[in-house]
């Protein structure tokens, strides 16, 4: 054991359900900071931690509106404003042939949004990370599912912590270095 | 590849192959996958074909710097028929694009397990033809320096902006759009993939560069869930962007006075046939590379077969459209759209008709037959002929109907030259070298994505 702090404890299993019976158990002795790490998304890990909403959804609906607008209003002050031209006497401000542009725009600024909203709350890029430091984490993207309890947890000791987490029979415990 | 050879043997009759072969598990998968990638063993039809596409893209080069140097006449187009090859391949290219988006957003919505192995290499399908697409409306204008503010709402000191009226206008912000979602979907699918790739890497540099796209992904269920949500809204808006993409690119033709062109079935019959060829272009893709590659238990008999029941789907769809254009003529009851249908069957292209009935109406029928389509080499030919049926499509519809008009003083001929054909196999080269690319230095089948579909990846409760 050191003296230097640590970023967590990271258990190690070879299969989801392991993993989430063991995240649910210890959300329920009371842990909150704490992450699962998966090589697929798996649904049931992200509840057993905590995880229900996110707010990517919000901000696709910002961008959607953003874009719709920005389209529409290029379109208004180009047509009617900067270079208004009679094309086969039609109104300057004739909306319906307006439509396609518009929806393009919002669909534009919705997937705009959608992506880099995702990578953005994610805090992605994000070249370091301590969790990398593990011994095995590589095959956190392959075929091993891991459960961190960080360190910042109040609820956190390294004994009890590992105790709690030996219970749940992982192939490995390890101390995560900063 | 010797290994999954049994894997092509049909099952008994009533048993439908499976989605993903026996026996694999999340460490195989993953391994069999990233394997093609980090492989220090290129194998050598690679260097062959991406030497043959090189040599291709050179003819495209070719092309396109005379093009610029002398300017479109050195084209087959003319008055009547200004709109030739470079309008019919743009709408060739830009249909085969469409099965990209289709599979990986809207089967994706109706939970089709079976689209996650095509999926990957689809997308980047469609990436690639869009960009052949988008090639040729910016080289038509001829001096494509120029098109900038032609084509884009860009602030310039002559004061001039887009006419947002012109379907033209709308096509550019579709297919632009398009072509931008479609790389947002495929790259973000490519993250976790990436981040694999980084971690099986054994080479530093190697690993660097994956690690540098891959962002930092460590697979948090935190990320997962925000990363869920923004893909399946991706697919939510590619949904309706993909039907509109076509529909906008049928709007080229309807909204015009043109006989033949102004019909209000366009967007459908436009959408259909896009789905068509782009299922087409799937399997003649993915044919040979399960082959060469030894992925038949990723892509099994089972894609195969659903992918010639969609062609065989929207073919039908299609050959509707083509009665249906039939009896518009005639219900029209307007002597030049009378004209028209006569000139389809009787007129100097009519060639060029029935051969499209050929291919895309008679021939997709043998898919009817569970025979054909669990023969990899049945759907492959077929595809190709479907995939020439559909370019022959576009030539109808684009030189048939400017072809003759109106006015009887002003009919003419469409002859092209050959700097049409060197610009058309010179786009096919550019694809094909960008395919090769794509799958040796990208994961061609969503390694995170198959992980899903297998027994173990389920929670059992």
């Amino acid at each position: 054991m050191t003296a230097e702090p640590i970023y967590g404890l990271l258990a190690e299993f070879d299969n989801p359900t392991d993993l989430v019976k063991a995240a649910k158990a210890a959300f329920g002795a009371g842990y909150r900071k704490m992450d699962a790490y998966t090589p697929y998304p798996l649904e049931e890990a992200a509840e057993a931690i905590g995880v229900h909403h996110n707010r990517v959804s919000l901000i696709t609906l910002v961008g959607a509106m953003l874009g719709m607008c920005g389209g529409y209003s290029l379109q208004y002050w180009v047509s009617v404003i900067a270079y208004p031209v009679n094309a086969g006497g039609k109104p300057f401000h004739s909306w319906p042939s307006f439509i396609p542009v518009t929806f393009e725009c919002a669909v534009l600024g919705a997937s705009l949004a959608a992506v880099f909203g995702m990578l953005a709350l994610n805090g992605l890029p994000q070249p370091y990370h301590p969790v990398f430091n593990a011994p095995n984490f590589t095959s956190a993207s392959r075929d091993k599912f891991f459960l961190c309890i960080e360190a910042q947890d109040p609820n956190f000791s390294v004994v009890a912590t590992k105790q709690f987490l030996q219970t749940y029979h992982p192939q490995l415990i390890s101390e995560v270095p900063y | 590849m010797a290994q999954n050879d049994q894997v092509d043997q049909l099952p008994p009759k009533g048993i439908r192959p499976p989605i993903i072969g026996p026996g694999q598990t999340l460490t195989t998968v993953t391994d069999r996958i990233a394997g093609v990638v980090l492989t220090k063993h290129t194998p050598i039809f690679w260097f062959a074909v991406v030497a043959f596409s090189v040599a291709i893209v050179g003819v495209l080069n070719t092309a396109i710097a005379y093009l610029l140097m002398r300017g479109t006449g050195i084209w087959g187009i003319n008055i009547p028929v200004g709109w030739g090859f470079a309008i019919v391949n743009f709408v060739w290219w830009i249909g085969i694009g469409h099965a990209g988006t289709l599979i990986s957003a809207i089967l994706l919505l109706f939970k089709q397990t079976w689209r996650t192995s095509i999926n990957r290499f689809a997308e980047a399908m469609t990436i690639f033809a869009v960009m052949q697409a988008g090639l040729f409306p910016l080289v038509h204008t001829g001096r494509p320096w120029l098109a900038a503010y032609w084509l884009f709402p860009i602030p310039n000191t002559m004061g001039v902006w887009p006419q947002f009226r012109s379907p033209l206008i709308w096509d550019v912000f579709a297919v632009s759009t398009y072509f931008t979602v479609s790389f947002l979907f495929w790259g973000i699918g490519l993250i976790p993939d990436f981040a694999t790739l980084r971690d099986q890497a054994k080479s530093l540099v190697v690993r660097r560069i994956y690690g540098l796209f891959a962002m930092g992904w460590r697979g948090s269920a935190r990320h997962w869930n925000r990363y869920e949500t923004a893909y399946m809204l991706l697919a939510g808006l590619a949904t309706p962007l993909v039907l509109s993409v076509h529909s906008v690119v049928s709007l080229d033709f309807a909204v015009s006075v043109v006989p033949g062109w102004h019909t209000t079935f366009f967007p459908p019959y436009f959408v259909a046939g896009a789905i068509f060829s782009g299922f087409a272009m799937v399997l003649i893709l993915a044919i040979p590379f399960r082959a060469l590659y030894g992925m038949q238990d990723f892509i099994t008999l089972r894609h195969l077969q659903n992918c010639g029941k969609v062609m065989l789907a929207t073919g039908m769809i299609v050959a509707y459209a083509y009665v249906l254009e039939m009896f518009m003529g005639w219900y029209s009851n307007e002597k030049y759209e009378l004209a028209m249908v006569h000139n389809r069957l009787h007129g100097p292209y009519s060639g060029y008709y029935f051969m499209l009935v050929l291919c895309n109406i008679i021939i997709p029928q043998s898919l009817w037959f569970n025979r054909v389509r669990s023969s990899p080499l049945a759907l492959f030919l077929v595809s190709c002929v479907i995939q020439c049926g559909m370019w022959l499509e576009r030539f109808v519809i684009v030189v048939m109907s400017l072809q003759r008009d109106f006015l009887p003083s002003s009919w003419g001929m469409y002859w092209f030259t050959k700097w049409d054909i060197m610009t058309l196999l010179g786009t096919m080269g550019f694809f094909t070298l960008l395919f090769f690319m794509f799958i040796r230095f990208m994961p061609a089948i969503s390694i995170f994505e198959i992980r899903t579909l297998l027994p173990q990846a389920k929670v059992k409760q």
